[in-house]
């Protein structure tokens, strides 16, 4: 059983991954110089030429069960409003980036109720199986759909095996600025990756916090002061079908 | 004497309609039996390059901006399409924003004139936030 997130290579601790080894160890070195709370490179407002997405990071999601109420859709909501999501009253079809899932253990009888959305794999199926490199995974871990290369094919929807991504169907209008989305494109929850650029955290994350339940916890799964990783440091923490060994970057607590 | 050959390749042939194109609309005055399509200017003094090089290579300046966005997250630089909308939707007479690829608005107006179909409208927002 793994009770604690680890990278593909277990021996190797969380904030010490492949080629982040060695900029993890440096800035780590400088970082005890400073005093708590200050970094020497402060998160830029938006992206830039001059402060692209790396593997210095990688964003992730913990979703605390405990605290996920059953029958509570504050996060299903808020990812809807956000990205504009609307359906047809369809739900084998309808756009879904998170859904919400009510899971009962027949032996024990106990219960819960957890948000499933993409999983923001280190190693997605998704991305393996696109034929025109549409699918991608960015530096700082967010898994995305290219759309303007996207054919259509629908092979990732096949891969994944959390259910994770939509097929649209119709013409659309009305989308928003920051989601563009359209018929004949796969698309799946982005991290809101609109709202990272700019600092600010997923619209469910937030939306679930002014619900009073506080659920969902987002950060960089590399800062190692952060809250995200000092949170899955102390907590065990796992990920959905670990058999599979896809290193999500979406990992639940308290069951 | 054998007639010499042009050997025209693709892009030299989408350069020179481009070419003639950026012609007819910048001289379209001078040529007085060619009609030149009425534009809605949108606003602001100034484009954010020169007009004669946004007719010519606007879709470059786009489809480069679009990769900067989607593989960097790069947003709200000066060659993004929401940029454009921002400035050149219209209002319609209850104070509305008018899609941009809506007939007779600044998009389409030229791409009609130009029988060219553009693709960014499926998806991407027609009209600013
Ligand atoms: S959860 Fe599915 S869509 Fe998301 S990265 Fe993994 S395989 Fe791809
Ligand atoms: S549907 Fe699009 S993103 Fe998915 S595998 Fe096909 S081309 Fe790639």
């Amino acid at each position: 059983m793994s009770c604690k997130p680890m990278k593909k290579d277990e021996s190797v601790p969380l904030a010490q991954h492949r080629r982040t080894f060695f900029t993890q160890a440096a800035a780590g070195v400088s970082l005890m110089a400073l005093a708590p709370g200050v970094r020497l490179v402060e998160l830029a407002m938006a992206n830039s030429e001059d402060s692209l997405p790396s593997n210095d990071k990688r964003w992730g999601l913990l979703v605390d069960t405990a605290k996920c109420e059953s029958g509570c859709d504050e996060c299903v909501s808020a990812c809807n409003s956000e990205h504009g999501l609307s359906g047809h009253g369809r739900p084998e079809t309808d756009a879904q980036w998170i859904r919400k899932v009510d899971l009962k253990d027949e032996q024990t009888g106990h219960e819960l109720s957890i948000p499933i959305l993409c999983q923001h794999c280190e190693d997605p199926p998704c991305v393996d199986v696109c034929p025109t490199g549409a699918s991608f995974r960015r530096a700082d871990g967010i898994v995305l759909v290219d759309k303007h290369i996207c054919i259509g094919c629908r092979y990732c929807m096949m891969a994944c095996p959390f259910q994770a991504r939509s097929f649209i169907h119709e013409d659309l209008t009305g989308q928003k600025t920051h989601s563009p989305r359209g018929k004949g494109i796969v698309e799946s929850c982005t991290l809101c990756v609109h709202r990272i650029d700019e600092d600010q955290e997923p619209a469910c994350v937030e939306a679930c916090r002014e619900a009073g339940h506080d659920a969902l916890v987002f950060g960089d799964l590399e800062d190692a002061a952060g809250p995200l990783a000092s949170l899955s440091r102390k907590t065990a923490t796992r990920e959905l079908r670990p058999d599979l060994k896809l290193n999500t970057g979406v990992r639940y607590t308290s069951f | 004497m054998r007639p010499k050959v042009i050997n025209l390749e693709r892009n030299s042939i989408a350069g020179l309609i481009a070419l003639c194109l950026t012609l007819l609309l910048s001289t379209g005055d001078a040529v007085a039996d060619v009609v030149t399509p009425e534009v809605p200017m949108g606003r602001g003094a100034q484009c954010v390059e020169p007009i004669e090089i946004m007719r010519r290579d606007h879709f470059e300046f786009i489809k480069h901006q679009r990769d900067q966005t989607v593989y960097h997250g790069i947003r709200g630089s000066k060659h993004s399409l929401a940029g454009c909308i921002d400035c050149h939707a219209s209002k319609g007479t209850e104070g509305e924003f008018l899609p941009i690829n809506a007939e007779g608005q600044f998009c389409q107006t030229c791409h009609t004139y130009a029988a060219v179909k553009i693709d960014c409208f499926t998806c991407h927002a027609t009209v600013p936030d």
